[in-house]
């Protein structure tokens, strides 16, 4: 067991651990921050996605004694204090961004760092910056244009009003 | 999904870590190091692979950065794919290398992931490989007697394994300034969170038009990493245009032995070399 | 009583943003794997590494002295009591159907079949020790190849379960000239051959895996009263039942929790060993016991999708009009016959007709046992199949006869005014319009110009061709009406239950069957429930996925929630507002022939009274002032059975640009207008169809469940077995018409499959028009790179996928031994 102490979404936590438990684990067993998800084997599905020390990462691939002494931020901490969602987490809302919702997650937390990157990136650069992150569900339409959204760049919300009810 | 149980040391230099390399190598433990670990962590959560202990460099500060050393960049093993892609440095001095990095996995791998430890992990379709034996760059490994310097062309010796001795580290990479010369990576891959199937490194530079110099290294064309040695010769004195190209970049995979895998065949690998090529070097050479 | 007020806005129609969302946006969402119990204990299986083995002997010493194990447990610890896993569909009265034990205690019949589980304090504990099961096999020949298992009997080949004789569990026919619905095909094609055209083709339906975002998990308590399983399911309904009927645990001791579950497209419609075998663990020690598998197990044993040969004849007339269709289909049910199992390809023999008016119609599947993972329905079941097949030969038939592919079409399919339509495979038909929809697209499209473009490419040797392709779908959806399945000998009935409840302080639960794992039942079945009750959209709560709280119900799967389900709650609604207007008339002291109902309220014709349908719920509550002998209460309940299926349909335009010195192919521009009757949430459908899109053009040019000659699944992890990223797909370009279904009240139709069913041969018939000028007619699914190239080259459709995995993870290189010298890292 290694002690580790560290930030996670703004609390300060502290745990003895097996060197062996990954970060992902250790934030859903551990603190019951289920609200990261664990998709693949081999860190392909990015569903994990969180922020290390302001930048992305797959929990799913790193130790959680690796971020002794880190700040990591889940999508449960991405919510103002007063619950006010992030403009991102509103934007997968607004554009049906998301249907079975297990890849959310990840992707909005991929998305916030794409953007804190490249605030107005074209659809090309949405799509590689979203590569490491997979969904089944969308087809990926809906997210893209989720994001152009969250960025104030490229159409707004999606597809309904063109259909004939 | 979850390791077999490790014992763990994070040592906070380089002397550090070379001792406890030391003491389990001579204790008979079965050591793995871990850099940035995005390709470790899969194979220990596979269990493909089960240490007994792990040496995280992770804390090692010594290891990070990119520095000019005159007639090189020096980049610190532990540097992230993202630091060495946003080097204005390396951008200016080893742009093939920024141009891989562009494609290299995904954008949070990038931002974990060590330009050493992809290096070391020597996955024959990782992306940098190439690059470096395009680039002609020089490894820095430090052991119990000392440092000593690899060349990149010596320093691949087989799937997954390279000079870098049990009881080494690798610490450094030397890249020669190519400032002025043109880059491009072809990264040939059938979804975008693929290995290369293929993927060529060029590099080349121009004098009015005609190939003065050309660099090429190709990924996943063998058990190592391979430098396209015949096709660099004969690019020399010609025009950089489809026709001057095409030639040269037929001879590619001279000499390769690529694998055969589900995403393609050996046959088709050696094609899509001498495609990759031709394409790389006129887009190194625009 | 309140003043009229403001008649809500109406809510069907209307784009709602989901209420589902905002759960799942902040990570409050509540997965099975996140379930946690006092004293839980956590489950590891190990699995057969052989495709077909006797398991010789167990060796669980050291695994259960391994640090917190509780137990190890093989099949014949675990007997009878493990239940067993059911096949609800025998296609055939004298099916061939092997007995599915969860876990085995004698042979193992593919790779990834578990022989044992390890029962410890944590999850990591139960892998360490799993590690420690020896288990001693005396390996078997194994039944691969599907065409020649299907032979085995004759020719003494290998068995996937050597007891039954033959690897053949059923055939299953279907002849119009016996049905009286059509004529005789053999007539059909032996007239094309002496005077007419005709196409034989065989095509190849790869495997697919479904691979849902979140694999499966399972948890059993077993302490209370009842035994509660939460489980990443489709069907909790039919789970319960699968569990009492073959555990000998009555059904009400049982209460099955779908909680959110992350996708499932079909692969999530299963009694699963796993499930059996947490149930039966949970049993055995009286302790909740979770299990979760990793990825590579659900790659490995969460069942697999298509995975047939059609064997197709065409018969035509020299100016292009169809005189018959012959389908012969081998479809490979692998290990086990699964809980739709054999029934999948028959679903697709009502559809290989499509929306053409063939005379005569001939339909045979073998369904073959072989040793690998099992199959069954993913997102479209037997219908992507069918539809692929004859898409794909009416383009041919069109290069035949040097026309336009959707010339050849329009000749042939079904107009809009002979609707209803039975057709030659004996299916009504409710409503269409084929021309409308094609027309949009083809306007959304540019076709023309398209075309234009991709002659001048052709004439110039471009080493980018362009081709289009075309896909004109239909499909049956809504499943299902009871007597068809009935007729069919499926083991279970088609209709759906709902049930409204309305609270006491005006807020309405809404009880439904159908069972969503990310479709936005909740915002869509509120929107319903609002418009007929005239209550706010707010004010309405769904329920489902609880066996406790919705006690009646068939699930989600077959595009069957909105078109069953929804109609249940119409009508649920309606037997509400027909209790209530009693109590109205009371309340308001008016005769009930006087009191009419609409916007939520009740009013008395002619006057300015009137009385919400929610105060009603409130008075009910109290009950102080009801008419004599009336019951207090105004909740109501329906179970639906629709009389027939419902059809949907739609024109899928697809470019690709194919780069012929390499093979790769890049989708240029697709766009589809899909006659999906009327639509409820026009959000929602255009994300079913954007992601039903995805699934079909990934099956035309990326996934594939490959397998070794030793049986080994080599596309076991998600570096080989391909799913699209966000880097590889475009922007689609989404339109409906509509043509109401006369099928339910609503007049809607299915939309969770349209899109993948109509996608794949729009996909592949494009690559192939791209490339038809260099000979090719085919290529086989998925189109790889390779392929194409191949295909180019040297004719043919390029062939299997054979070849090993990458070796980036593969056990062979393993990092292990020379490699541990390396500084572990990266990419």
């Amino acid at each position: 067991m290694t002690r580790i102490s560290l930030t996670v979404d703004g609390q300060q936590v502290s745990d003895d651990v097996e060197p062996r438990m990954l970060l992902v684990q250790y934030l859903r067993e551990k603190l019951g921050k289920t609200g990261t998800v664990i998709g693949c084997d081999t860190s392909n599905c990015g569903a994990c996605t969180v922020h290390l020390d302001g930048t992305s990462v797959k929990s799913c691939n790193v130790l959680a004694v690796q971020v002794d002494g880190s700040e990591v931020t889940t999508i449960e901490g991405l919510a103002g204090p007063d619950g006010a969602l992030h403009p991102v987490q509103e934007s997968f809302r607004e554009c049906h961004g998301l249907q079975c919702g297990f890849c959310t997650p990840g992707m909005i937390m991929q998305t916030v760092d794409l953007l804190k990157e490249n605030p107005s990136p074209s659809e090309e650069a949405i799509r590689l910056g979203l590569e490491g992150n997979l969904c089944r569900c969308t087809g990926y339409h809906n997210i893209v244009r989720a994001v152009q959204h969250a960025a104030g760049v490229g159409s707004a919300a999606t597809s309904g009003e063109e259909v004939s009810a | 999904m979850i390791p077999a149980a490790f014992e763990y040391v994070a040592p906070t230099s380089v002397e550090e870590a070379l001792a406890a390399l030391a003491e389990h190598g001579a204790a008979g433990d079965d050591v793995k190091i871990i850099a940035g670990g995005q390709s470790l962590l899969p194979v220990l959560r596979m269990r493909l692979n089960a240490p007994e202990w792990v040496i995280d460099l992770g804390r090692i500060d010594a290891l990070r950065g990119i520095r000019d050393e005159g007639d090189h960049l020096a980049i610190g093993a532990m540097t992230t794919h993202h630091d060495v892609g946003h080097s204005a440095l390396v951008h200016e001095h080893a742009l093939l290398i920024s141009k891989a990095i562009t494609h290299l996995a995904d954008a949070q791998v990038r931002h974990r992931g060590t330009f050493g430890g992809a290096l070391a992990h020597a996955d024959p379709a990782g992306d940098l490989g190439a690059p470096a034996l395009a680039l002609e760059a020089t490894f820095v490994i430090q052991g119990p007697g000392g440092t000593r310097t690899v060349p990149a062309a010596e320093f691949f010796v087989d799937l997954f394994e390279t000079a870098i001795s049990e009881d080494e580290i690798l610490t450094e990479v030397h890249v020669p300034k190519r400032g002025g010369w043109g880059a491009s990576y072809e990264k040939f891959v059938r979804i975008a969170h693929q290995w290369p199937i293929v993927a060529v490194a060029a590099t080349v530079r121009t004098e009015g038009g005609t190939i003065a110099e050309a660099r090429i290294g190709l990924t996943n064309m063998g058990s190592t990493p391979v430098r396209a040695h015949a096709a660099e010769q004969a690019l020399v004195g010609q025009p950089a245009t489809e026709e001057g190209v095409a030639a040269a970049a037929a001879v590619a995979a001279e000499g390769t032995n690529p694998p055969s895998d589900l995403n393609g065949d050996a046959d088709y690998r050696r094609h899509l070399a001498g495609v990759l090529t031709r394409r790389a070097v006129l887009a190194a050479a625009g | 009583m309140t003043a009229t007020q403001e008649p809500l806005q109406a809510e069907i129609g209307r784009d709602r943003r989901r209420k589902e969302d905002q759960r799942l946006i902040t990570g409050r969402t509540r997965w099975t794997d996140n379930i946690t119990l006092p004293g839980m204990l956590h489950l590891a299986m190990v699995r057969s590494p052989f495709a077909h083995a006797r398991i010789t002997n167990i060796e669980t010493t050291a695994a259960k002295a391994s640090t917190n194990v509780v137990a190890v447990l093989t099949g014949a610890d675990l007997g009878e009591g493990q239940g067993v896993c059911i096949n609800a569909w025998p296609v055939v009265t004298d099916q061939v159907t092997p007995a599915h034990v969860p876990m085995p205690s004698d042979r193992v019949a593919f790779a990834g079949e578990t022989v044992a589980v390890v029962v410890a304090r944590t999850a990591a504990e139960a892998r360490d020790a799993a590690e420690l099961v020896e288990v001693d096999y005396d390996v078997l020949p194994a039944a691969l190849d599907l065409k020649e298992a299907a032979l085995a009997h004759e020719n003494g080949g290998a068995l996937a379960h050597p007891d039954l004789g033959t690897n053949v569990s059923a055939v299953w026919r279907f002849d119009s000239a016996e049905a009286g619905t059509g004529g005789d095909v053999e007539a059909a094609i032996a007239e094309a051959r002496a005077n007419g055209i005709v196409i034989e083709r065989e095509y190849r339906q790869q495997r697919l895996i479904p691979a849902f975002m979140e694999p499966r998990s399972v948890v059993v308590d077993p302490t209370g009263e009842q035994i509660t399983v939460w489980s990443a399911t489709q069907i909790p309904h039919i789970l319960r039942f699968a569990l009492a009927a073959t555990t000998g645990v009555p059904e009400s001791k049982i209460r099955v929790i779908a909680p959110d579950v992350g996708g499932g497209f079909g692969g999530k419609l299963q009694q699963t060993p796993e499930e059996m075998i947490a149930f039966a663990v949970a049993r055995r020690l009286g302790k909740p016991v979770k299990f979760t598998e990793t990825r590579s197990e659900s790659l490995l044993t969460a069942h697999h999708g298509r995975d047939q040969w059609q064997r197709l004849t065409l018969a035509a007339t020299k100016d292009g009009t169809v005189t018959g269709l012959k389908v012969d289909l081998l479809a490979d049910l692998g290990a086990y016959v699964a809980i739709v199992g054999g029934g999948v390809p028959v679903l697709g023999a009502f559809m290989f007709n499509a929306i053409y008016k063939f005379p005569a119609y001939q339909f045979q599947t073998t369904n073959v046992l072989t040793n690998k993972t099992w199959t069954d329905a993913y997102r479209g079941a037997g219908r992507p199949e069918a539809t692929y097949a004859i898409e794909r030969l009416m383009t041919e038939l069109a290069a035949e006869l040097g026309v336009d592919p959707l010339e050849v079409r329009e000749k042939n399919w079904i107009k809009h005014e002979e609707f209803p339509f039975t057709t030659v495979a004996g299916l009504e038909y409710d409503s269409g319009n084929y021309e409308a929809a094609t027309a949009r697209a083809k306007e959304m499209f540019g076709y023309d110009a398209l075309r234009a473009e991709q002659a001048e490419r052709r004439a110039s040797g471009d080493r980018v061709q362009l081709g289009l392709g075309v896909s004109t779908f239909t499909e049956m959806c809504g499943l299902a009406p009871s007597r068809v399945l009935g007729s069919l000998n499926y083991g279970a009935g088609g209709w759906e239950h709902a049930e409204i409840r309305m609270l006491a302080t005006g807020k309405v639960e809404v009880i439904t069957g159908a069972s969503a794992h990310g479709q936005g039942h909740e915002t869509a079945f509120s929107q319903i429930v609002a418009d007929r009750l005239g209550v706010p959209f707010e004010d309405v709560e769904v329920l489902h996925g609880d066996t406790q709280i919705s006690h009646k119900g068939l699930d989600t799967y077959g595009s069957r929630s909105l078109v069953v389900g929804g109609e249940a709650l119409v009508r649920a609604v309606d037997k509400v507002i027909e209790k209530a207007k009693p109590i109205a008339a009371h309340l308001l002291e008016a005769s009930v022939d006087d009191v009419e109902f609409g916007d939520g309220r009740f009013s008395v014709r002619g006057t300015d009274q009137g009385m919400a349908i929610t105060e009603i719920a409130t008075a009910v509550f109290a009950a102080h002032n009801l008419p004599d002998g009336t019951e207090p209460s105004i909740d109501a309940e329906a179970t639906f059975d629709p009389v027939n299926f419902n059809y949907p349909h739609g024109t899928h335009l697809c470019a690709v640009e194919v780069d012929t010195e390499t093979g790769q192919v890049t989708m240029r521009k697709y766009v589809c207008c899909d006659d999906i009757g009327n639509v409820i949430n026009p959000l929602i459908v255009a994300g079913q169809v954007h992601g039903g899109l995805v699934q079909g053009i990934a099956q035309a040019l990326w996934e594939e469940a490959v397998y070794d000659e030793n049986g080994t699944l080599v596309t076991g992890s998600f570096v080989d077995y391909l799913l699209p990223t966000a880097a590889d797909t475009i922007t689609f370009e989404v339109d409906h018409t509509t043509s109401p279904s006369t099928t339910n009240t609503l007049g809607t139709k299915g939309v969770g499959e349209a899109g993948t069913i109509a996608s794949t041969p729009a996909v592949v018939n494009a690559v192939v028009d791209a490339v038809r000028q260099f000979g090719v007619t085919d290529i086989q699914m998925p189109c790889t790179p390779e392929r194409v190239w191949r295909a180019i080259n040297s004719g043919g459709s390029g062939g299997e996928t054979t070849g090993a995995a990458a070796p980036h993870f593969d056990p062979a290189t393993g990092m292990s031994g020379t490699v541990d010298r390396a500084e572990g890292d990266v990419q």
